[in-house]
C-alpha cells in the first residue's frame, strides 16, 4: 500500500477537464446505456435498475469527493429518467432506444450550451475598425481538445441534425423492416466522433474522430441488410472512406516529421518559421486536402457521395449529408484557416481551383440525374463547393459564414430527405423523379414542404438557405475572391434548374394512372413534427436571422 | 551497422505507393482492402522513423492508435464484405456496380 501511495506520489497525475468535453461524454454514455438496454432484451428493466443504481453510487461519489454537486445531481437525475422511462417503455424497445437517443442529444445541446455561456464574450475580435465580443477560447487534455467557437457551433449543429433524424428515421425503418437495436447506439457514437473531430485540436485526435464517425455510419450506410443497393453504397463508402483515411493520416505522419508534434497549431506555427524542405510541407498540405476533401466530398474526390447517398437507407442519407459535412469542415477550417493561415499562398490557390470544379461540376451532374437521392447527393457535392468559398476567404467573417452555411444546409437537407423517407414509405423502393409526377396534387402538404427545402437549398430570398449562400458569397467578395464568386453565382443558376424541375414535376404534371393503386401516404406524429420543426427553422432563419448570424459571428474564433 | 532514417521513410513511402496502386488498379475486393492495410501500415513505419529522428515517443504512441484502428476498421470492413458476398456471391468489385445514374 505505501509503495503504491508513493508511487502515485511520485507520477505527476494529470488534471483532466472533464467538461470540455462534456457533450461527448453525453453522447457516448447516453449510447451505451441505449446499447446495453437493447442487448438486454426482456430482461431490460432489471439491467436498467442495476445500472441506475451503479450511476446513482457514482453521482454521489462524485458529488462528495470533487465537491461538484450540479454535475452529480444531473447524472443522477438522468439515470433516474432512463430508469422511469424503461418501466414506461418496457415493451416498446424501439420507442424506448429513439426516446433515450433524443435525451442524448438534447442532454448534449444542454452541455454545449453550458459552454457556451461560460465562454461566449470572453474575447474580442476586431475586423475593421469594429470590435465585438466573440467566443473564448481554451484547450484542454493535454492539448488535444479545443473549446471555441467553431467547436461548439459545430457541436449544437450536429446534435441538433441527430435530434431531427430521429423522428424522420422511425417510421421509415419501421416500414422497411431494419429497425433493429444498433441504430440509435450507432446514431450516438457517430455523432460522439462528429463533435470530437469539430473540437479536435491534435492531428491524431483528428484521424481518430474520423474514425468514430465513419465506422458508425458504414454499418448505418449498410443497415438494410438485405438490400443489395445499401451493401454495394456501404461498400464503396468503406473502401474509399478507408483509403481517404490513409491518405490523410501519411499527411498527419509527415507533419509529425517536419514539426515533431501534431498538435494543430504547433504544427502550423512549425510550417510558417521552419525552413523545413519545402517539398516536404507541401507534400503533408497536398494529402490533408485530399483526406478532407474525400470527407468532405470535393471534386474530384466526390466519387463516393451519389453512390452511397442513393444507396443508404433514407434517414442516414439526411443525417450523414447534415452532420458530416459540419463536422469535416469545422475541422478543415481549424486546420487551415485556424493554423496554417499564414501559408495562405500554399494552398489557397489549390482550394481555390478544386471549389470552382466541385461548385460547376456537382451542380451540372446533378442536372442529368433520374434518381431524387442520387441529384441530392449531386446537390450536395456543390453546396460543399458553396462551403469552401467561405474557407478559401481566410478571415473571420469566412469562418462565421461557413459555420452559418453548414448548420442552415443540415437543417435543409434533413427536411428533404425526411420528406423523401415519407415518401417512400407509400412505393418501397427508390424515388425516381417520374414517381414524384403528380404527388403535389395528392398530398399538397408533404410536396410543399419539399419544395420549400429544395428553394432554401436553391437559395431563394426569404428561405434560410439565402442567408448562408448569402454569407459566404459576401465573405468570398470581401476577401477579394469575385471570379470565384462570379463560378458560384454560375453554380447556383444551373442548380437552379433542378431544384425547379422537381417542384415542377410535383405540381404540373399528371398523375400515372397507376397510382391509384399505390398505398395510402400515411405520416406518423413523430415525423410531422419532425418535418414542421425543420420547414419552420428554414422559414423563420429565412425571414430573421438576425440571431443566427449573430452566433456564428460570435463563434468565428479558433482556439491555439 | 547504422541505417539512415531515410531509408526507412523510402521504403515506408514505397509501401504506401504499393498500396496506393493497389487500391486503385486491382479489382478483388479482398486484394483492395489488404491494400489499405498496406497504407496504414506503412504510415506506421513513417510514425516509428520519425519518432526516433525527432527523439520523442510521439511517433511509437501514434503508431498504436493507428493500430487499434485498423483493427476495428477490418472487423467493419470483413462484415460488410460477408455481406456483400452473401447477396452477390463475387468478390469482384467490378460486379458491384448496382448504383448507377
Amino acid at each position: 500500500m505505501t509503495i503504491l501511495a508513493q508511487a502515485v506520489q511520485q507520477i505527476d497525475v494529470p488534471q483532466i477537464a472533464w467538461g470540455a468535453i462534456s457533450p461527448e461524454l453525453v453522447l457516448f454514455g447516453f449510447g451505451i446505456v441505449v446499447l446495453l438496454l437493447e442487448t438486454a432484451g426482456r430482461s431490460r428493466v432489471g439491467v436498467s435498475a442495476f445500472l441506475t443504481v451503479v450511476v446513482l453510487a457514482a453521482a454521489a461519489l462524485l458529488g462528495w469527493r470533487t465537491g461538484e454537486t450540479l454535475t452529480a445531481l444531473m447524472v443522477a437525475l438522468a439515470a433516474l429518467a432512463t430508469m422511469a422511462l424503461t418501466l414506461i417503455w418496457r415493451d416498446r424497445p424501439r420507442m424506448l432506444s429513439a426516446i433515450l437517443t433524443a435525451l442524448g442529444f438534447v442532454g448534449a445541446l444542454a452541455a454545449t450550451g453550458w459552454q457556451w455561456a461560460e465562454y461566449a464574450g470572453a474575447a474580442t475580435a476586431t475586423v475593421g475598425s469594429e470590435s465585438f465580443p466573440i467566443v473564448g477560447t481554451a484547450t484542454a487534455i493535454g492539448d488535444m481538445v479545443a473549446v471555441d467557437g467553431v467547436a461548439l457551433f459545430t457541436r449544437f449543429t450536429v446534435c441538433i441534425a441527430g435530434l431531427l433524424t430521429i423522428p424522420l428515421g422511425y417510421a421509415y425503418a419501421e416500414s422497411r423492416r431494419i429497425h433493429r437495436g444498433e441504430y440509435y447506439p450507432l446514431l450516438l457514437f457517430s455523432a460522439t466522433g462528429m463533435t470530437l473531430l469539430a473540437s479536435s485540436a491534435d492531428l491524431i485526435m483528428v484521424f481518430i474522430s474520423i474514425e468514430i464517425l465513419s465506422l458508425s455510419l458504414y454499418i448505418l450506410t449498410a443497415f438494410a441488410r438485405r438490400d443489395l443497393n445499401s451493401q454495394e453504397a456501404a461498400f464503396k463508402y468503406f473502401l474509399l472512406g478507408a483509403f481517404s483515411s490513409a491518405l490523410l493520416l501519411y499527411g498527419i505522419a509527415v507533419t509529425y516529421g517536419i514539426a515533431g508534434t501534431t498538435n494543430i497549431a504547433a504544427a502550423g506555427a512549425a510550417f510558417a518559421t521552419l525552413d523545413a524542405p519545402q517539398a516536404m510541407t507541401l507534400t503533408a498540405m497536398g494529402l490533408l486536402v485530399v483526406g478532407f476533401g474525400f470527407k468532405t466530398a470535393i471534386v474530384p474526390f466526390h466519387m463516393w457521395t451519389p453512390d452511397v447517398y442513393q444507396g443508404a437507407p433514407t434517414p442516414v442519407t439526411g443525417f450523414m449529408a447534415a452532420a458530416t459535412k459540419a463536422a469535416a469542415f469545422a475541422a478543415f477550417a481549424r486546420l487551415f484557416v485556424g493554423s496554417f493561415a499564414n501559408l495562405q499562398w500554399t494552398w489557397v490557390p489549390a482550394i481555390w481551383v478544386l471549389a470552382v470544379a466541385t461548385m460547376l461540376l456537382g451542380a451540372i451532374l446533378a442536372v442529368v440525374q433520374q434518381d431524387v437521392k442520387r441529384m441530392l447527393g449531386y446537390s450536395a457535392v456543390a453546396h460543399a463547393g458553396y462551403v469552401l468559398l467561405g474557407l478559401t476567404a481566410v478571415t473571420r467573417d469566412g469562418v462565421s459564414s461557413l459555420l452559418l452555411y453548414l448548420l442552415i444546409y443540415a437543417v435543409t437537407s434533413l427536411g428533404a430527405f425526411g420528406v423523401l423517407s415519407l415518401l417512400e414509405r407509400r412505393t418501397r423502393k427508390a424515388m425516381a423523379l417520374d414517381d414524384l409526377r403528380g404527388v403535389g396534387r395528392r398530398y399538397p402538404v408533404p410536396a410543399g414542404m419539399f419544395a420549400l427545402f429544395l428553394l432554401s437549398l436553391a437559395g431563394i430570398p426569404g428561405t434560410a438557405g439565402f442567408i448562408a449562400k448569402f454569407a459566404v458569397f459576401r465573405s468570398a467578395v470581401e476577401a477579394g475572391q469575385i471570379l470565384l464568386v462570379a463560378a458560384a453565382v454560375l453554380s447556383s443558376l444551373i442548380a437552379f434548374f433542378f431544384y425547379i424541375r422537381v417542384i415542377v414535376v410535383m405540381f404540373m404534371d399528371e398523375e400515372p394512372a397507376e397510382a391509384e393503386f399505390a398505398a395510402p401516404l400515411i405520416s406518423t406524429t413523430g415525423m410531422s413534427a419532425g418535418l414542421a420543426v425543420a420547414a419552420a427553422v428554414v422559414v423563420v432563419v429565412g425571414l430573421v436571422p438576425g440571431l443566427l448570424l449573430d452566433l456564428a459571428r460570435q463563434a468565428a474564433s479558433f482556439a491555439g | 551497422m547504422d541505417v539512415p532514417a531515410g531509408y526507412y521513410l523510402i521504403l515506408a513511402a514505397a509501401l504506401f505507393t504499393v498500396g496506393l496502386v493497389g487500391v486503385l488498379i486491382r479489382r478483388s475486393i479482398i486484394v483492395m482492402f489488404m491494400c489499405v492495410e498496406l497504407m496504414l501500415n506503412s504510415v506506421n513505419l513513417t510514425f516509428v522513423t520519425f519518432g526516433r529522428v525527432h527523439g520523442n515517443l510521439d511517433g511509437q504512441v501514434l503508431s498504436f492508435f493507428v493500430m487499434a484502428v485498423a483493427a476495428a476498421e477490418v472487423t467493419v470492413g470483413l462484415a460488410l464484405i460477408v455481406n456483400l458476398f452473401r447477396l452477390k456471391a463475387s468478390t469482384d468489385a467490378d460486379d458491384v456496380d448496382g448504383l448507377r445514374s
